[in-house]
């Protein structure tokens, strides 16, 4: 049967676990501050792209100057983050959700 | 052989090829969960190139490059939006939504809390979303492909938006999602091969000395040095603060809307699993990436190999200025024929875009009219899942052609600012309600459907009262003044509005379901009970 069937107690009963609520943690433990960080580090670009121009313009590379470089970095960043989560999951989330979700699936049928 | 020729030739290459492969998907789609969620048969890197298709539109392949050629650094700034709003999808979203959700957005919302005024609320939102980005791709089109192919007369550009709409409906109620799927699959390999192949011939032109193709953009775009740092378009000195704080008002909508766009959302349901899921915005993020690095060398490209005033000459607007960078390169590498020929590819790939972004866009509101509206809100639930395919496939000829009416109506208005609308309603009024849903406890029917409306309603009415719609030279209704909200974009406040009346609308309601909740942390962190994939 499906989930849905599912008497919610168990569901309940789960949610209530140690083992849940670690998972909990540790998925919102990582996600939250790293969502704040991102965006508080896209913030900055915007804000010193509307009020530091001048910082902005200055040439680092030949005609290549700081804003180039900085939009560079939010593209480095991106890809940074995007594959850390994928790590994070693989090894600290990924194998608890596993673990609950067959047990509940045998717990159930 | 002209280059309009070839373009139509290979334009109708790519139609056919399309429509072969909506035909073989039609025969592979026979449940609810074949036609709204191709099966969940997807594989990640599947997925991730039809996310690009569904996200790389005619709106950031020209559009972006077309800033960047005649407003410089400034149309970077919009790339870089784009893409960081992956990470808010990717991190707090498409995991969770894949293992708690089945066909649409409202899935989610609709979990724990009272079905029908949740099911409204979301379903109103999706397509009115959809709509709107869809009629800005539309006219868009009419408008693109008069540019290229040199129709010029209102009927001519009229016949295209129609040839444009019926092939959208063909390919959306004909192959469901497992159609479009392949369409934005198919579609995204061509943009990304084209615009790679461009930019190599612009970089091997300048021996791969970035530096230099900047100098020479700055100097050939006659605004010298201000070209290469940003406020050349958003926020320029000239606007004051009001056009400053429009630029993070702007970026807030960009880096925040896309985790609220269903044509988005319902991408995450066609695969096997969350993992996949995680896997697919991934190979999404690579790619979107990629591509607007690669716009980036088009844009300024273009801005010094054919001249902002060049491009300006042509198109007032810069949509033009990567095809015509395409020509120009070609022509200066092969020869005359070799321009032609490029031209024609980047032309057809044009075409291509667009279609695969409207085909996107019809079947999200269509599914959210047939699986919410309909099934779920009209029916109570009551309905075969047969039932509800032919009620999808109607409501998507129907969006289609409202599409192509309202296309038609406002061929010729300046409606680029929809997609910008688009994402602040996204921002708005979806994202509060989908993270709310997924993180906080206590969110309840009331704090749903506050959310929504809130952020909808107050993300549409700032822009009626902004300079978009009235009070300025470039207004949709020039002589009107009823302008008093400055910013064009909304976003700075209905964001804002959006979660305070998702959680103002909680606070008043008492209702909240301590074990329903439980069931979708369990499900959405876990998986368990996510709907499988289709056996075939």
């Amino acid at each position: 049967m499906t989930a849905r069937q599912h008497d919610s107690s168990v569901y309940e009963q789960v949610q209530a676990s140690e083992r849940f609520q670690e998972l909990k943690r540790r998925f919102r433990a990582w996600t939250f501050p790293m969502t704040a960080a991102f965006l508080v580090w896209y913030l900055l670009y915007v804000v010193l792209s509307g009020w530091a121009r001048d910082f902005m313009g200055i040439k680092v590379l030949g005609n290549i100057n700081v804003a180039l470089i900085f939009g560079f970095l939010q593209f480095v960043s991106t890809f940074g983050i995007a594959w850390a989560y994928s790590r994070h999951m693989e090894k600290k989330i990924d194998p608890i959700a596993d673990e609950i979700r067959h047990e509940i699936e045998g717990r159930t049928e | 052989m002209s280059s309009q020729t070839l373009s139509t030739i290979l334009f109708l290459l790519f139609v056919a090829a399309t429509l072969g492969i909506t035909f073989w998907a039609s025969r592979q789609t026979k449940t609810a969960a074949d036609y709204y969620a191709g099966g969940r048969s997807f594989s990640g890197a599947q997925n991730g190139l039809a996310i690009g298709g569904d996200y790389m539109s005619a709106a950031s392949f020209l559009g972006i490059a077309g800033i960047i050629a005649l407003s410089g650094y400034d149309g970077f700034l919009y790339s870089i939006g784009f893409l960081v709003a992956w990470l808010v999808a990717l991190l707090l979203v498409a995991e969770l939504m894949r293992n708690s959700g089945k066909f649409t957005m409202a899935d989610v919302l609709a979990f724990r809390m009272s079905p029908r005024p949740v099911r409204t609320a979301a379903g109103v939102s999706t397509i009115t979303v959809s709509i709107f980005y869809l009629l800005a791709q539309m006219v868009g089109a009419g408008a693109l492909v008069g540019l290229l192919l040199g129709v010029t007369s209102p009927t001519g550009k009229a016949l295209t938006i129609v040839g444009v709409g019926i092939l959208m409906i063909v390919y959306v109620v004909v192959g469901g999602m497992k159609g479009t799927t392949w369409v934005q699959i198919v579609k995204a390999v061509l943009l990304m091969g084209g615009a790679t192949l461009v930019t190599l011939l612009v970089l091997g032109k300048y021996g791969f000395n970035l530096s230099g193709l900047l100098g020479d953009a700055a100097a050939q775009s006659g605004k010298g040095e201000a070209f290469l740092k940003p406020g050349l378009k958003y926020g320029t000195e000239a606007q004051g603060l009001a056009g400053k704080l429009d630029l993070i008002s702007l970026g807030l909508a960009l880096v925040l809307g896309t985790a609220g766009l269903p044509h988005i959302l319902i991408r995450f349901y066609t695969v096997p699993t969350a993992k996949d899921a995680r896997k697919s915005v991934l190979w999404g993020i690579g790619i979107i990436g990629s591509f607007y690095l690669l716009t980036l060398v088009l844009g300024f490209g273009a801005a010094a190999v054919v001249g902002t005033g060049t491009i300006v000459a042509q198109d007032k607007a810069g949509n033009i200025a990567a095809p015509m960078l395409a020509q120009e390169i070609g022509r200066l590498i092969f020869g005359e024929v070799g321009g032609t020929i490029l031209l024609a590819v980047i032309a057809a790939v044009a075409f291509a875009t667009i279609l695969a972004v409207v085909a996107g866009l019809t079947l999200a509101s269509s599914s959210s009219f047939a699986h919410d509206l309909y099934a779920h809100v009209f029916k109570r639930g009551n309905v075969t899942d047969k039932e509800e395919v032919v009620v999808a496939r109607i409501s998507a000829f129907v969006i289609g052609a409202v599409a192509i009416g309202l296309g038609i109506l406002a061929q010729g208005q300046n409606v680029a600012f929809l997609v910008a609308l688009a994402f602040a309603v996204a921002a708005s009024g979806n994202l509060p309600a989908i993270l709310y849903s997924l993180f906080w406890k206590d969110f309840n029917t009331s704090g749903a459907v506050s959310a929504i409306y809130g952020g909808l309603v107050s993300a549409l009415l700032l822009v009626v009262f902004s300079p978009v719609v009235s009070g300025s030279a470039t207004s949709l209704f020039p002589d009107a003044d009823f302008a008093w909200f400055p910013l064009s974009n909304p976003g700075l406040v209905s964001i804002p509005i959006g979660f305070l009346a998702g959680w103002i609308g909680t606070r008043l309601s008492k209702e909240y379901n301590a074990s329903k909740y439980a069931e979708i942390e369990v499900r959405a962190l876990t998986g368990v009970g996510a709907e499988k994939a289709a056996e075939h």
